[in-house]
């Protein structure tokens, strides 16, 4: 499992890829956060970080999926998963370090932005005068969903050997999984048929975590989607029907 | 460290890629597979490597089942896939690398093993490139280099010279002789020159069956001859079939005929006579001694081409 995750860690440092992303994120959070004035936190008065929990998620739907587009489409595509799988190496070990080996590059995407409290802790009038539990929760719940959106991309990688197809379907279920549960429990009017089908849904939990109660339930269904998506994908490999 | 197979089957949906194989390459051994292709070559290899399942019988690598406890004969077992397969954008050392670390070799013993195959392989210059830009005698270097990393006693290699120019084949056959001495070693090949330098026994197998099983010299012994002939004017078959010693006719061409004879017989004057009596011009004779080639396609029948006429 070690040396898979260094080989996918070092394919990404070395290529173009790891940075791309990080630079993309890191900008387009830093332009919605400080310089739009539609949602910049200069122009909006409050010392608050909900542009960016609420941005980031969107952003994130578009970037993991392209962090995880090929990690087992090219694989399969070029043979090398043949090499691999008459190698000593499970199915199981190999998903974990592909995961673990996006995961990480998302977290290190993510991590500038707490430079963003601090700035806020100082902008905060009187100084300091900011929602702290609250930020907290949200960049917990921000590395949940992100670990969440990798299982879901890397899950997509395994069921096609085309890299185009793996990032459209990964994207629409990171979207279906973020806002799709929400979008369509407000077609229902009875409330608790409403919020079964919302608690479905990521961004049910996500909203939870944000208001700084980290409740084991909301960590659970994270740990939980993400599990059973790594689940599925390990038996796509060892069921080989391609 | 031996292989054995015993009443293999492979089905691919409505297809039996491989039916009721039995076999076995005892240790030491160097033994060739031959095979049209789509005859089950490839699929037989990726299930005694462990890639895929059988879908009934049984494979054991030394003694131990590969369905069983895959990790113990992946561990003995080095595999050179098809068009192997490579990483392109890692670094000849960075690759060897990776592959000795999941084949669970680790610190001092990596590094030697790495630096070991590179000298074998004969890499040392190529080492510090990246693999897409090497040529593909080397790129199969490479692959050889992986397969052997951890020092397997169990070597598959589906098709290693394939698409090689004749040095690069001469290169990696050597290599490969070098390579197989103390070990068991099961490779596939279209060229019949390959089995004949390196091999001490062939298998051929066809449409998912096993069609032969032995000695090199035994099944030139066995093979019988091959008569071209070619008339200019129409013949029948029949007539041509009822030859003494003639086994069998494929048709080639308009009047242009394979018969099969048994090894012994020498029929040419037979078939000059049998032109005079029925008045044809016999245009072309020619035999084909047992040759690997003649046992090859007399084995495996290929289907007849049809120029146009």
């Amino acid at each position: 499992m070690t040396d898979i995750f260094l080989k996918e860690l070092n394919g990404f440092l070395n290529s173009l890829m790891g940075y791309l992303v990080m630079v993309v994120f890191l900008l387009a959070m830093g332009l919605l956060m400080w310089v739009f004035p539609a949602t910049a936190v200069l122009d909006y008065g409050y010392a608050d970080m909900s542009t960016l929990f609420s941005f980031g998620p969107y952003v994130l739907i578009f970037l993991v999926p392209a962090i995880t587009m090929r990690s087992l489409a090219e694989e399969k595509k070029l043979g090398t998963l043949e090499l691999l799988m008459t190698k000593p190496l499970s199915e199981g070990s190999l998903v974990t370090g592909k995961f673990l080996a996006c995961f990480l590059l998302v977290l290190l995407a993510m991590l500038p932005t707490t430079v963003y409290y601090f700035s806020l802790y100082q902008l905060g009038s009187p100084e300091g005068n900011i929602d702290t539990p609250g930020v907290m929760g949200s960049f917990l719940g921000m590395v949940l969903l992100g670990g969440v959106f990798c299982a879901i991309g890397i899950f997509a990688s395994s069921i096609t050997t085309n890299q185009i197809v793996s990032f459209i379907l990964a994207s629409f279920f990171c979207f279906l999984f973020y806002t799709g549960f929400d979008s369509t429990a407000s077609l229902f009017t009875d409330g608790k048929v409403s919020l079964l089908i919302k608690q479905w849904g990521i961004l049910y939990h996500y909203e939870s975590l944000s208001k700084g109660l980290i409740d084991s339930r909301d960590l659970a269904y994270f740990l939980g989607v993400a599990g059973v998506l790594l689940v599925a994908t390990k038996t796509v490999l060892s069921s080989r029907s391609w | 460290m031996s292989i054995h197979v015993s009443h293999l089957t492979k089905i691919y949906g409505q297809q039996r890629a491989v039916d009721d194989v039995s076999f076995s390459v005892e240790e030491g051994e160097i033994v060739g597979f031959l095979g049209p292709n789509g005859a089950g070559k490839s699929t037989t290899m990726k299930i005694i490597t462990g890639f895929l399942p059988p879908s009934a019988g049984t494979v054991r690598v030394g003694d131990i089942d590969v369905v069983e406890d895959p990790m113990t004969t992946k561990r003995m077992t080095g595999y050179l896939p098809e068009h192997n397969p490579l990483y392109l954008d890692m670094y000849v050392h960075e690759y060897l690398g990776f592959m000795a670390g999941i084949n669970g070799l680790r610190g001092a013993i990596k590094k030697r093993r790495i630096e070991e195959m590179v000298h074998l392989c004969g890499l040392s210059e190529e080492q510090n490139k990246k693999i897409v830009t090497l040529s593909k005698g080397y790129r199969q270097r490479v692959g050889l280099a992986q397969a052997l990393i951890h020092d397997p006693k169990v070597l598959v290699l589906d098709e290693p010279t394939s698409g090689l120019d004749p040095n690069q084949l001469m290169e990696i056959r050597r290599l490969i002789k070098a390579v197989s001495l103390n070990k068991t070693v099961l490779f596939s090949t279209h060229i019949l020159q390959e089995v004949e330098a390196l091999c001490d026994r062939v298998l051929v197998i066809n449409k998912g069956k096993i069609v032969a099983d032995d000695r090199l010299e035994h099944l030139l012994q066995g093979g019988g001859n091959v008569l071209i002939v070619e008339f200019a004017n129409k013949v029948s078959e029949a007539d041509l079939l009822g030859l003494e010693g003639v086994e069998k006719v494929v048709k080639l061409a308009n009047f242009r005929f394979q018969l099969r004879t048994a090894r012994s017989a020498d029929i040419r004057t037979r078939v000059v006579q049998f032109a005079v009596e029925k008045n044809l011009s016999l245009i072309e004779l020619k035999q084909e001694e047992g040759s690997l080639e003649s046992v090859f396609s007399q084995l495996t029948h290929p289907e007849p081409i049809h120029p146009p006429s």
